[in-house]
This record gives structure tokens, C-alpha cells and sequence, in this order.
């Protein structure tokens, strides 16, 4: 025999296996070891695994909940109702928190001394709090001191901001879908408008304001719906009610709770100062010989931060941007913090707390954060991917 | 009717300058009156008019001064920097106004008003922030629930840590290698053992009475020395050849990197345990390290991996062709360098951790802010949120920002020496 050979043989193939296979065993013992762990655990307190619990009555209430929800629904529901929670304040923060961001990242390159300094110390005041201690500081210390029900703050009538909450008017809208249809038909109407006018652009060269009438058919299509399509809408207004002597509350309209404002608050205000770096250094990412370039064959201002300079710069702001995104929706889960009915509070703490199920529900919670986060970063990564510059 | 009289212009400079400046002057003086007296000179106009005419007055001034190349040094600055055009003389008035508005009352409340003596909540009485609080909870909010008598080893720990950091940069070069595998390696383990005690003649402190700033400096400490290791290994992992190992990195780094901390810690809290045989007891603490270590393991593999792609490829054939194996390859040639790159970025990984650490309340770990949440549902000291939080903002916000200050500097440092 040839051991020579052998060794050689090893040196080659085996070398790469053996690693590999030590890895592989090695997360196989784990996932055993744990396995029996659990199951002799599980078996010790008289549960055993499934995910059977889902479907049982959750008997427990939420205070905040965007669907039909009480204590005599499932616990599958009581997790939607969290899920719900979860994605309406990742909503509101990444909306605020762009347009924060995105306003403070141009002041700070405004020529304005004043404004630019005041966007840089907004950054760095936000950035260097802990986003927990923000959020402890808004909801404790900031909307506590707000005035009791009687004395609500009035904004000019119709809206309500008090130490139980933010009461605003509620949208009653007959006919409801057909106004949604409209705008639906409408954004239809501008793909191929601005298909046609590209079209148009590049044969004849002839320039259609796709913008205004943009605006117009967005405006213009649900305002018809109004006069002929039958759609109405009416405000429902909050009302101070007395219920006893000292007791007033608001009925009617839609009522903010304040973990939701503190939260969204502090979410879009802490993230805002990372998506304004980010814009920072898209815009001044993009060379200055560009913008010259522009303007020397007689673009005007608009037309070069437009055509010239944002086309550049989305592309430097989008990636980091989108990391942004995830993180704040990650971040949204402090509202446990708070006692906000997100998905960690409702269905990680109450439901855990009820049933026991450790393993079942916090994988379930970690797995749906998981896709939330994959979900975000793939649609970006398409996005990104048409941003990207197409090299012929 | 001909408004060409009101463009400014070189020709009549020093009357545009009078007039513009006295029409500032008198926003100013409008603004000023009605903030700190509450007198409102304006108050025969109707109440919206009245509100805004420091605003038009300042306007107009602004307008009336705008001359370029005026000659005048003052003026062209002024101009350039702060009223370039209508809208920009508007932001720095808005910006004026509100500083001229909110920065006094902010103050009265931060130091002028506020009550510094005293002991109990009573002593604060002018209506300003009531640092007595703070003041008697100093004790707490550094060292938590460690019993006072044995508060020295904790200092003792740390001050030994800060000479040791100092001292690196003072001994010759060829100590500086053991002092650091030193603070590495043994440092942990012996600061460790004197902050828990148990031996030696020190009574034993459970972690639970742990806390305060301090927590938060040993648990940031402990995670960032352990994560490191991990992350650079799993860095590698991920950019390895063979398929079981990148994947099992990839997936373990996305894994951590898609949950939320909080869901780890509670992983930690209350699903861990389950993993483990039937009665063995790991400490809060630990467990809570375990965590935080593994989460930000995955974000610094992302850091390193970030340096090993921007190595050239001449470095990885150069070691290879010196017949050099993979580990040799890596710890001799392509490690030292990749890191050397991503120092910043370390250190911001660092910044999150350091921000991240109030997190562990949710196991029942007060460090800073959670021994600020304790203090202010004292029933002694109710109403005391505002103070507390602003003064535990303060202090991870001086950290935070040295931090940060720090690794720009560093980051520029690094991009001129390359």
C-alpha cells in the first residue's frame, strides 16, 4: 500500500471534509441534547410540545388593538392583534422618521450656519441617548405632564391632547371601497401616463407634465367620487363627557393612547438622526464635477437635484436607509418596555405568562421578526436592484 | 406703483444698512419684550399679526441688508452665511427666535430654579429640577443594590482597569503585548472575582444587587471581549469555502441580526433554562452575558467580514504562496490588517452595545435607567421621572458622544496614514 498516496489523498478531499462534519455533529449533538433537555423539562411540569395552545381562548384583554379583539378570543388572534400593533407603530415611525431624517439631513448642508449647526446638534443630541431611556423619558416624564382630561390642550376644537391621551376625529365614510377603487384606478392611470409620456420623451422628445396631471388624476379621480359616486364623508368628534362628579371622558372619535405617541415619537426621533447621516453622506457622495457638469448644459436647479443629484444619491442613501427601516421596526419591540400592546408585550410576556409555553411562543416571536426583517430587506434589495446603475 | 425702490442696492449701502438694522433690531427688541416680560409692543394689531411681526420686522430687515459684494467684510459674512435669500433669512430668524424663546426657561429649570440642598423631596421648592434627588440616589444609581461597605471593590476594579488601559500606552512597545493579553485574559476573570467575592476573605455579593452605571460598564465590557472572538470567527466562517460551515455561519449570524435584543434576553430569561438539564442553575447574569455576546457576535462578524473583503486579493496569494495554511494565513497576514481596518466600526459596535445595556431590565437587572425606574416609583420620591431620566440621559450621553468623537477621530486617522 502506498501511504504516501494517502496522505495525499487526505490532504485533498478530506481535509475539506472533516471540518465539516465535525460541524454538522457537533449542531446535531446540540440540537439533541437540548431536544431531551426540553422534552424531560416539559415533561416534568406536564406539558408537552405542540402548538395546539393557539387555538384555545386567550382570556386576557388588550388596551390598544386595531381588530375586533377581547378576552374571549384565541390566542392566534391575540398574537395578530400584537403583530397589528407591531407593524402600525414600525409604520408611523419609519414614515416620520423619513421625513425628519431626510429634512435634517439637508440642513445639515444648508449654507445657513445656524441651521446646519442646529441639524448637527440634533444628531448628536439623539443619537448618544439610548433609544430606551427616550422612550422612558416621553412617556413617563414628557406626557405625564401633560393636563388631566378636564383641561385637555384644544386644537381648534375638533382635537384633544391630554395626559390619557391624544383624541382626534374620526373618518366616517359611506361607500367607503369606492373611493378606495378610485385611487387604486387613478395610480393605474399614472403608470401608463408616465409610460406613455417616457415614450413620447424618447421618440419625439416632446416633454408631457406628467407631474401636474399626476396630481390632478390623484386629486381630481376621488373628489369625483364625492360628487357622483355616492362616497361621503363625515367627522365623528370627540366629546367631553362627564361620567361623575370628578370622572370626564372623551367619547367618540379615535383616541391615541400615549405609549403609542411616546413610542412613535421616540422611534422616529432616535432613527431620524441615523437616515439623516445617511442622506448627508448620499448627497455629498455625489461628485461636485456632476453637478457642474449639469449645470453647464443649462439645467436649472431643480432639474439638476432632480435628474442630476437625487438619482446619484438615492443610490449611496437606499442601503444603509433600509437597514435603518429593520432596525426601527426591531427597536419598536422596547414598547414591551412601556406596556404598549406590541407582539413581545402581548404574546412573549401575557400569553407566555398564561400558558407556559416558553420554547413554542418565543420561537414564534423570534421567527416572525425574522421574516418582518427578511421581508423588509428583500423588497429593498428589489428596489435597490432597480435603482442600481444599469451599465450597457 | 414702483417697488425698485426697496431693492437694495451698493449705491445707498449705509441707509439699506441703517434701516435693515434697525428693523431687526426692533424684531429682536419684540421678541425679547414679550418672552421675558410679557409685554407685547404690537398688541394694537390683531392677535396673528401681532404674533408673527418680529418675524416680518426681522424679515424685511434681513431683505433690506442683502447687498452682494458690499464691500463691507461683516455684511458679506452675514449675508453668505446666514441670508443667502428669503428663505434662508427665515430659518435663522426661526432659529434665533426659538433659541431666544426656549434656551432661558430650559436653563431656569436646569440650574438657575433648581434645588440643590436638601434630603428629602420637600427641600425642593423653587419649581425648578430637583437635583436633591439625583443627589441622594447617586449611591444607587452608580453602584445599584451592592451593599455600601463593599462599594470599594468595585472602585478598586475599576480604577486598577483604567491604569491598566493608561498605563498601555506608556510601557515600551514589547510590554504593551502582555499588558493587553493581560487585561484580555486574566484582568476579566480577576475583576470578576473581586467585584463577586466569595473568596479570599470577601463576602460573597449575588448579582441580583449588582447595578447601576457600573452593571452597565461590566456587562458592555464583558460582551464586547467575548463577542469579539466569536465574531471574528464566524466572520471567517461565513467567507470559508466549504458549504456546511458558511452556511451554518450565515445562518446563525442572520438569525441573531433579524430578532430584536429583547426577544434574546427573554430567550435568555425564560427559554434557555429549558434547554438545559432539570435543575441547574445559571446565573442571571451570566445567562444575560450568554445573550448579549451571541447577538452582538453576529453584528461584529458583519464588522470583520466588512475588513476581510477589503483586503486585496495579493495579500491572501502572497501568504499562500509562501506555502502558508489557512490559520497561519489568517492570524499572521490577513487578520492583523482586516482589523486594523475596522477599528471604527468596532468601536460603534461597542456604542450599541453600551446603548443597549439598559436592556437587561427585562430579566430584572437595573443598571442606570433601570435604577432610575426603581428610584422614581419610591413612594418618598414620586414625580421625580423628569430629573432621573435626564440625568441618566446625561450620562450615557457623555459616554456615548466621547465614544463617538473617538472613533471619528480614529476613523479619519486611519483613512490619511492608508
Amino acid at each position: 500500500m502506498n501511504f504516501k498516496n494517502l496522505k495525499l489523498n487526505l490532504s485533498n478531499k478530506n481535509k475539506d471534509l472533516i471540518p465539516q462534519i465535525l460541524t454538522v455533529v457537533f449542531l446535531i449533538l446540540i440540537v439533541i441534547y437540548f431536544t431531551i433537555n426540553a422534552q424531560s423539562n416539559m415533561g416534568n411540569r406536564g406539558i408537552s410540545f405542540g402548538f395546539g395552545f393557539l387555538s384555545q381562548e386567550s382570556s386576557f384583554d388588550i388596551t390598544f388593538s386595531l381588530i375586533d379583539y377581547d378576552g374571549s378570543h384565541t390566542y392566534a388572534r391575540a398574537f395578530l392583534v400584537g403583530l397589528l400593533n407591531t407593524i402600525l407603530v414600525s409604520a408611523i415611525g419609519i414614515f416620520f422618521a423619513t421625513i425628519l431624517g431626510v429634512t435634517i439631513g439637508i440642513a445639515r448642508l444648508s449654507q445657513n450656519y445656524l441651521v446646519a449647526k442646529s441639524a448637527e446638534w440634533y444628531v448628536e443630541i439623539f443619537r448618544n441617548i439610548p433609544l430606551i431611556l427616550q422612550i422612558f423619558f416621553w412617556y413617563f416624564a414628557a406626557l405625564r405632564a401633560l393636563p388631566l382630561t378636564v383641561d385637555s390642550i384644544n386644537f381648534y376644537d375638533i382635537s384633544f391632547l391630554n395626559v390619557k391621551g391624544w383624541y382626534v376625529p374620526k373618518f366616517v365614510w359611506t361607500n367607503f371601497s369606492i373611493f378606495i377603487y378610485s385611487i387604486i384606478f387613478a395610480f393605474i392611470l399614472i403608470y401608463f401616463l408616465a409610460k406613455y409620456a417616457q415614450n413620447q420623451r424618447d421618440k419625439f422628445g416632446k416633454q408631457i407634465p406628467t407631474l401636474y396631471i399626476s396630481i390632478l388624476l390623484i386629486i381630481g379621480l376621488p373628489f369625483l367620487t364625492f360628487l357622483i359616486g355616492g362616497v361621503s364623508l363625515s367627522f365623528e368628534i370627540p366629546e367631553l363627557t362627564q361620567l361623575s362628579k370628578t370622572v370626564y371622558v372623551y367619547r367618540g372619535g379615535v383616541s391615541i393612547i400615549p405609549e403609542l405617541i411616546s413610542l412613535a415619537l421616540a422611534l422616529s426621533m432616535y432613527t431620524a438622526t441615523f437616515i439623516a447621516e445617511n442622506v448627508r453622506a448620499g448627497i455629498l457622495g455625489v461628485s461636485k464635477g456632476q453637478k457642474e457638469a449639469a449645470a453647464s448644459i443649462g439645467l436649472t436647479k431643480g432639474q439638476i437635484l432632480k435628474l442630476v443629484v437625487m438619482p446619484q444619491a438615492l443610490r449611496i442613501i437606499i442601503p444603509p436607509t433600509t437597514n435603518q427601516y429593520l432596525n426601527l421596526t426591531k427597536n419598536s419591540s422596547l414598547a414591551a418596555a412601556i406596556a404598549y400592546p406590541d407582539i413581545v408585550l402581548v404574546f412573549a410576556g401575557t400569553a407566555l405568562m398564561q400558558t407556559g409555553r416558553a420554547i413554542e411562543i418565543i420561537s414564534i416571536t423570534m421567527l416572525t421578526y425574522l421574516s418582518l426583517s427578511l421581508s423588509i430587506s428583500v423588497f429593498m434589495n428589489w428596489y435597490n436592484k432597480k435603482m442600481a446603475i444599469k451599465e450597457k | 406703483m414702483n417697488l425698485s425702490i426697496l431693492k437694495s442696492d451698493k449705491k445707498n449701502l449705509n441707509s439699506f444698512i441703517a434701516v435693515g438694522s434697525t428693523l431687526i433690531f426692533i424684531g429682536f427688541i419684540d421678541i425679547i419684550l414679550s418672552s421675558f416680560f410679557s409685554t407685547n409692543i404690537t398688541s394694537f394689531l390683531p392677535d396673528k399679526i401681532s404674533y408673527l411681526t418680529p418675524l416680518l420686522f426681522g424679515l424685511f430687515g434681513l431683505y433690506l441688508i442683502r447687498i452682494e459684494f458690499s464691500g463691507n467684510k461683516l455684511l458679506d459674512k452675514v449675508n453668505t452665511n446666514f441670508n443667502s435669500s428669503n428663505f434662508n433669512a427665515l430659518l435663522t430668524l426661526l432659529v434665533i427666535f426659538s433659541l431666544i424663546k426656549y434656551i432661558p426657561p430650559l436653563l431656569n429649570w436646569f440650574v438657575f430654579d433648581a434645588n440643590f440642598a436638601g434630603n428629602t423631596k420637600e427641600d425642593c421648592t423653587s419649581g425648578g429640577a430637583c437635583w436633591v434627588f439625583v443627589k441622594v440616589w447617586l449611591n444607587r444609581f452608580v453602584y445599584g443594590l451592592y451593599p455600601d461597605s463593599e462599594q470599594w471593590r468595585i472602585n478598586t476594579a475599576f480604577i486598577t482597569l483604567f491604569l491598566l488601559v493608561g498605563g498601555s500606552f506608556f510601557v515600551p512597545a514589547r510590554f504593551k503585548k502582555y499588558i493587553i493579553i493581560f487585561l484580555l485574559f486574566i484582568y476579566p476573570i480577576i475583576g470578576l472575582k473581586l467585584i463577586s467575592g466569595g473568596d479570599f476573605g470577601l463576602k460573597y455579593v449575588e448579582t441580583g444587587a449588582w447595578g447601576g452605571l457600573s452593571l452597565t460598564f461590566i456587562v458592555s465590557a464583558f460582551a464586547l471581549i467575548l463577542c469579539f472572538p466569536i465574531g471574528t470567527i464566524l466572520a471567517l466562517g461565513r467567507r470559508s469555502k466549504l458549504p456546511a460551515i458558511r452556511y451554518t455561519s450565515i445562518g446563525f449570524i442572520e438569525l441573531w441580526r433579524g430578532v430584536p435584543l429583547i426577544t434574546v434576553l427573554f430567550m435568555s430569561a425564560v427559554m434557555f433554562p429549558m434547554f438545559l438539564p432539570d435543575g441547574t442553575y445559571v446565573d442571571k447574569l451570566i445567562r444575560v452575558l450568554i445573550a448579549i455576546t451571541l447577538f452582538e457576535a453576529a453584528y461584529m462578524a458583519e464588522v470583520v467580514r466588512g475588513g476581510l473583503q477589503a483586503l486585496p486579493k495579493g495579500q491572501y496569494e502572497a501568504a499562500k504562496s509562501l506555502g502558508m495554511g489557512y490559520w497561519k494565513m489568517h492570524f499572521l497576514i490577513i487578520l492583523p490588517q482586516a482589523l486594523k481596518l475596522v477599528i471604527p466600526g468596532i468601536a460603534n459596535t461597542f456604542l450599541a452595545l453600551v446603548k443597549d445595556t439598559p436592556l437587561i431590565f427585562v430579566v430584572g437587572l437595573l443598571e442606570l435607567a433601570g435604577m432610575v425606574n426603581l428610584a422614581k416609583t419610591n413612594p418618598k420620591w414620586l414625580g421625580m421621572a423628569m430629573e432621573g431620566y435626564v440625568f441618566a440621559g446625561l450620562v450615557f450621553w457623555v459616554i456615548c458622544y466621547v465614544m463617538s468623537r473617538y472613533s471619528q477621530n480614529l476613523e479619519k486617522k486611519l483613512k490619511t496614514e492608508r
